[in-house]
């Protein structure tokens, strides 16, 4: 039935079949759109937040899908600018998913926030103090940046190259991607920066507070690397689930590999920098701020494990993975290491903003833990579906694998 | 940085833990004055609205040693306060004349960013829609706007009560400039007159005396916010709970415990 808008040479299945691929996101989709509407109608009363959990699910899932979605800017900056041509093979991908992560955690945001109807204030009364008005900037442009990147792919569309003009915007587009790519990756780079920030500078919480270089908190530089560590191997976990999912080869191994191995560099030389930041804390910060970092990591919820975890299992295993040539040629090895790589980011995003707020700051002050309720798991699901459902519409319509025609030898799936 | 150091009024309270009994009176005459809501029964612990909160602490020993004390804990009005410099839309503000940090409920954009800032839990969001119990609007003060549904808010040391003794001085033909003398709502109503509030920067005048006492503390001092305001007690593990974990170890010993 809808034949006439896929893209010639590229198989896909049957349009029921897609349908029924779509049913679950869209119930997934339908259970945070319900949640949504109860939230924005009668409040944020429906959260399990309160006065001390100031920030929950939501910024965590922001933080974490923000940080995965760097492989858009990352990836765009490698093929553009550095000219390494072969992460073209993913690039629309990359898009896509950034886009998804992005616009994903700018509705989050607004639901999250008590008054969404005064989220333009951000550019009005803008603080320029404020690492979150950076963010907000930075986020905004940056989804109109990664708007301009999908426009190509889209009018790519077999049906829309046949309206007058569409073909020669998309062109002209095209060429100017390499502007779009820099400025991507500049505004990536502080929106990045500026997450990590969020938390560095909160000089009345020792846990999140780091020491300066520069101007910027040790967090900002540590936020940026950790995603661009994260975000080639999101993409090539991605581009593995839809190759599964669909069971086509869509990209060349040796892209992924290079993904991966990408993803080992960049992580490895984070984790030198986490821990010497982590040293510095333990042994500076805290003790000048009357602390002792025992004292964060003697609850049931968060104990010592975490910092284990976070520095070891997500840290340096996935590192000596996706560092070795030979491994990142088999593909257990290289799922092994990229699924850590991006466990790890979502969890340090996890830890900077719930146990910043567990934890005792007054000696009188307990430790505290917090559960999400269903409406948050559900605007959660809601953001999920939707990301797997634009991604699934884009990848039956637009042609995001450039070498799909020539790898395809099997058929079937969606 | 010396946020008001040319100021001639930095507003700041003390609060003497020997004299309160834990009545509770400053937490209400505060919620009358300022219109503070009364969430529904049903809210959740921690989802309450307080500008000053009472907070129960012990010396953590069995009896007969067993002895408490109840901290009123209000916005501590910092010089170095973490919450002015993350609010993404300046809803959170110092005013250089008085040093009172100063929140602008119809700008606040509910971000909570603040709260997630204040170590001092002394910040406030409102999760349901302003209510009063039946009667209770007919009470509400004139002087202050009552806050709406996601939005923080928090202690301005009885901003209302400061723009009336403004308006009082002016009607009086006194100079704008010259210092104007007020009492917020908790501490006039203190029965047992334990908190003062004034003019620090008043030479010879009740704050800067009781602040240079040796019983005087601050709550976690060494974060280095600097707060406005001041702690006294004569007992020593009342005034090791102003300190952060490590320092009561280095110094002290074993402290309390949340009651």
């Amino acid at each position: 039935m809808d034949r006439h808008l896929i893209q010639r040479g590229l198989d896909r299945t049957t349009l029921p079949r897609f349908l029924l691929w779509l049913l679950p996101w869209l119930l997934l989709a339908a259970w945070g759109g319900t949640s949504a509407t109860q939230l924005f109608r009668d409040g944020l009363y429906h959260t399990n937040m309160d006065n001390r959990f100031a920030f929950g699910l939501w910024i965590i899932l922001d933080l974490a899908i923000i940080a995965l979605g760097a492989g858009a800017f990352f990836l765009g900056f490698m093929t553009y600018l550095l000219r390494r041509h072969e992460f073209k093979q993913v690039l629309n991908t990359a898009v896509i998913v950034g886009f998804v992560c992005y616009s994903g955690a700018i509705v989050t945001l607004a639901i999250d926030v008590g008054q969404p109807i005064r989220a333009w204030f951000a550019f009005w009364h803008a603080n320029v103090h404020s690492m979150l008005t950076e963010v907000t900037f930075c986020i905004t442009c940056y989804l109109l940046v990664l708007l301009i990147e999908y426009i190509p792919i889209v009018l790519k569309n077999r049906r829309l190259r046949t309206v007058p003009g569409a073909a020669v915007l998309e062109f002209n587009l095209h060429k100017l991607m390499v502007v779009f790519a820099g400025v991507g990756a500049f505004l990536s780079f502080f929106h990045q920066g500026s997450l990590g920030g969020m938390f560095g500078v909160l000089n009345g919480r020792p846990f999140a507070y780091r020491e300066g270089v520069g101007i910027w908190p040790t967090t900002f530089f540590l936020f940026i690397w950790s995603a661009i560590s994260a975000g080639p191997s999101f993409i090539m976990l991605i581009t593995m689930i839809v190759q599964a999912v669909t069971r086509k080869k869509l990209v060349d191994d040796f892209v992924l590999s290079r993904l991966g191995r990408l993803s080992g560099i960049l992580l490895s030389t984070y984790i030198i920098a986490k821990v010497a930041d982590t040293v510095v804390w333990i042994m500076v910060t805290l003790p000048g701020k009357g602390f002792d970092a025992a004292e964060f990591y003697r609850s049931d919820m968060f104990g010592a494990w975490v910092l284990f975890l976070e520095l070891t299992v997500f840290g340096l295993l996935p590192a000596t993975i996706l560092l070795n040539r030979r491994r990142v040629e088999k593909m257990p090895w290289l799922i092994a290491g990229g699924f850590l790589t991006c466990f790890g980011v979502a969890f340090n995003r996890f830890v900077f903003t719930l146990q910043t707020l567990s934890v005792p700051t007054m000696s009188f002050d307990r430790f505290m833990i917090y559960w999400p309720s269903q409406q948050e798991w559900g605007v959660l699901a809601g953001v999920f579906a939707y990301g797997v459902i634009l991604y699934s519409l884009s990848f039956r319509y637009l042609n995001l694998f450039p070498r799909e025609r020539e790898l395809q030898t099997t058929t079937g799936g969606n | 940085m010396e946020t008001h150091s040319k100021a001639t009024v930095a507003y700041a309270m003390v609060i003497d833990l020997d004299k309160c009994v834990g009545c509770g009176t400053c937490n209400v005459a505060c919620a009358i004055e300022n219109n503070v809501s009364v969430p529904p029964s049903e809210a959740l612990e921690n989802r309450g609205l307080t500008w000053m909160r009472t907070q129960r602490v012990d010396n953590g020993k069995a009896w007969p040693d067993h002895r408490t004390v109840t901290v009123p804990i209000p916005c501590q009005h910092c010089e170095h306060a973490p919450c002015i410099h993350v609010c993404p839309v300046t809803a959170v503000q110092l005013d250089e004349s008085t040093g009172i940090i100063g929140q602008i409920p119809t700008r606040c954009m509910g971000c909570r960013y603040c709260m997630a800032a204040c170590p001092y839990h002394a910040r406030y969001f409102n999760w349901f829609d302003p209510t009063w119990p039946e009667g209770l609007q007919d009470t509400l003060n004139p002087d202050v706007a009552p806050r709406m549904r996601g939005v923080a808010e928090k202690c301005n040391f009885c901003h209302g009560r400061l723009d009336r003794a403004r308006e009082l001085a002016a009607a009086e033909g006194r100079p704008a400039d010259e210092p104007v003398h007020y009492t917020p709502a908790c501490a006039e109503a203190c029965p047992h007159g334990a908190i003062t509030f004034g003019n620090r920067l008043e030479e010879g005048g009740p704050i800067a005396a009781l602040e240079k006492k040796p019983e005087a503390f601050l709550l976690l001092e060494a974060l280095g916010t600097a707060p406005k305001v001041t702690y006294l007690s004569r007992e020593p593990w009342i005034r090791r709970i102003g300190l952060s974990r490590l320092d009561r170890v280095r110094g002290h010993g074993d402290g309390p415990e949340g009651a």
